[in-house]
């Protein structure tokens, strides 16, 4: 389905999950990352939301919470205290990828 | 006649229910039967529910210094390998099993045990282990990892899990 995001059509998912990262812009980031309680993407918001991103736009696939934690340079304390409703979800939907389906 | 719709189906279709909490209990030491709490309470913190761990008996081990990275996959009794029980009891077996397993998990990007235990700790989880266990086999809070949260009762853990849902693996 189409939303409307920082008056930019774009294409999502029922849960709001843009499904053409290439329709990605910062301003969109800001705005879902707004609606989903993180008034302020600070630097290191940007910088797990970038690695996100980057990793799936190299890969294919979004990655685990686990490289996460352990690559994009932010421990997984501090993700989660960044993302409180769950990292990887966040990050993903903030950086303007699909929703990731791994389990870890 | 008028007749009413039941709540439950009137609801609009966006009013989506959710987990709020979850409390899962892990009373096996066997490598099958800790990580499946472990993946259950790592999920729930990766989905923004807030999530308890209670370790009791075996389960104990998973946050055990002595024994958490020596936790094993049980080669004899357990039906679902598909191995004739004298070839389970062969020496070796349980760790050639266990390291085909471990071997598989890592491709899959699944932590061993004792780093699964920190990353979860992490995530804020509540870590803890069941009083009557640590009675039971005689230990005390040095011999469990430091992300340990507390020893804490029966009657504690349900205190702690209310208004949540309870999984017990």
């Amino acid at each position: 389905m189409t939303a409307t995001i920082a008056g930019v059509a774009v294409e999502v998912d029922n849960e709001g999950f843009l499904q053409k990262p290439e329709q990605w812009t910062k301003e969109i980031a800001a705005e879902i990352a707004r609606e989903n309680g993180v008034a302020d993407l600070t630097d290191r918001h940007w910088q797990v939301v970038e690695y996100m991103r980057n990793q799936y736009l190299e890969t294919g696939n979004a990655p685990s919470i686990r490289s996460l934690g352990k690559e994009s340079g932010v421990p997984i304390k501090e993700l989660y205290q960044l993302f409180p409703k769950g990292p990887a979800k966040l990050a993903a939907k903030i950086g303007g990828i699909p929703k990731p389906r791994g389990c870890i | 006649m008028t007749t009413t719709m039941p709540d439950s189906i009137a609801a609009p279709a966006d009013a989506k229910e959710t987990i709020k909490k979850v409390s899962i209990i892990i009373s096996k030491g066997s490598l099958e039967g800790v990580y499946p709490g472990l993946i259950m309470a790592n999920g729930a913190r990766m989905e923004g529910i807030e999530a308890n761990v209670f370790f009791t008996f075996f389960g104990m081990d998973a946050i055990t210094k002595k024994k958490q990275d020596k936790i094993k996959v049980a080669t004899v009794g357990n039906p679902g390998l598909h191995m004739a029980t004298w070839l389970g009891g062969v020496p070796g077996m349980s760790s050639f099993v266990t390291h085909m397993m471990k071997k598989k998990m890592e491709e899959l990007d699944i932590p061993p045990i004792p780093e699964f235990v920190e990353m979860i700790a992490d995530t804020g989880a509540g870590m803890y282990a069941c009083k009557a266990s640590v009675d039971m086999f005689d230990l005390s809070k040095e011999d469990f990892i430091d992300n340990i949260t507390d020893i804490i009762t029966v009657g504690e853990f349900y205190d702690m899990a209310a208004g949540g849902h309870i999984i017990f693996t």
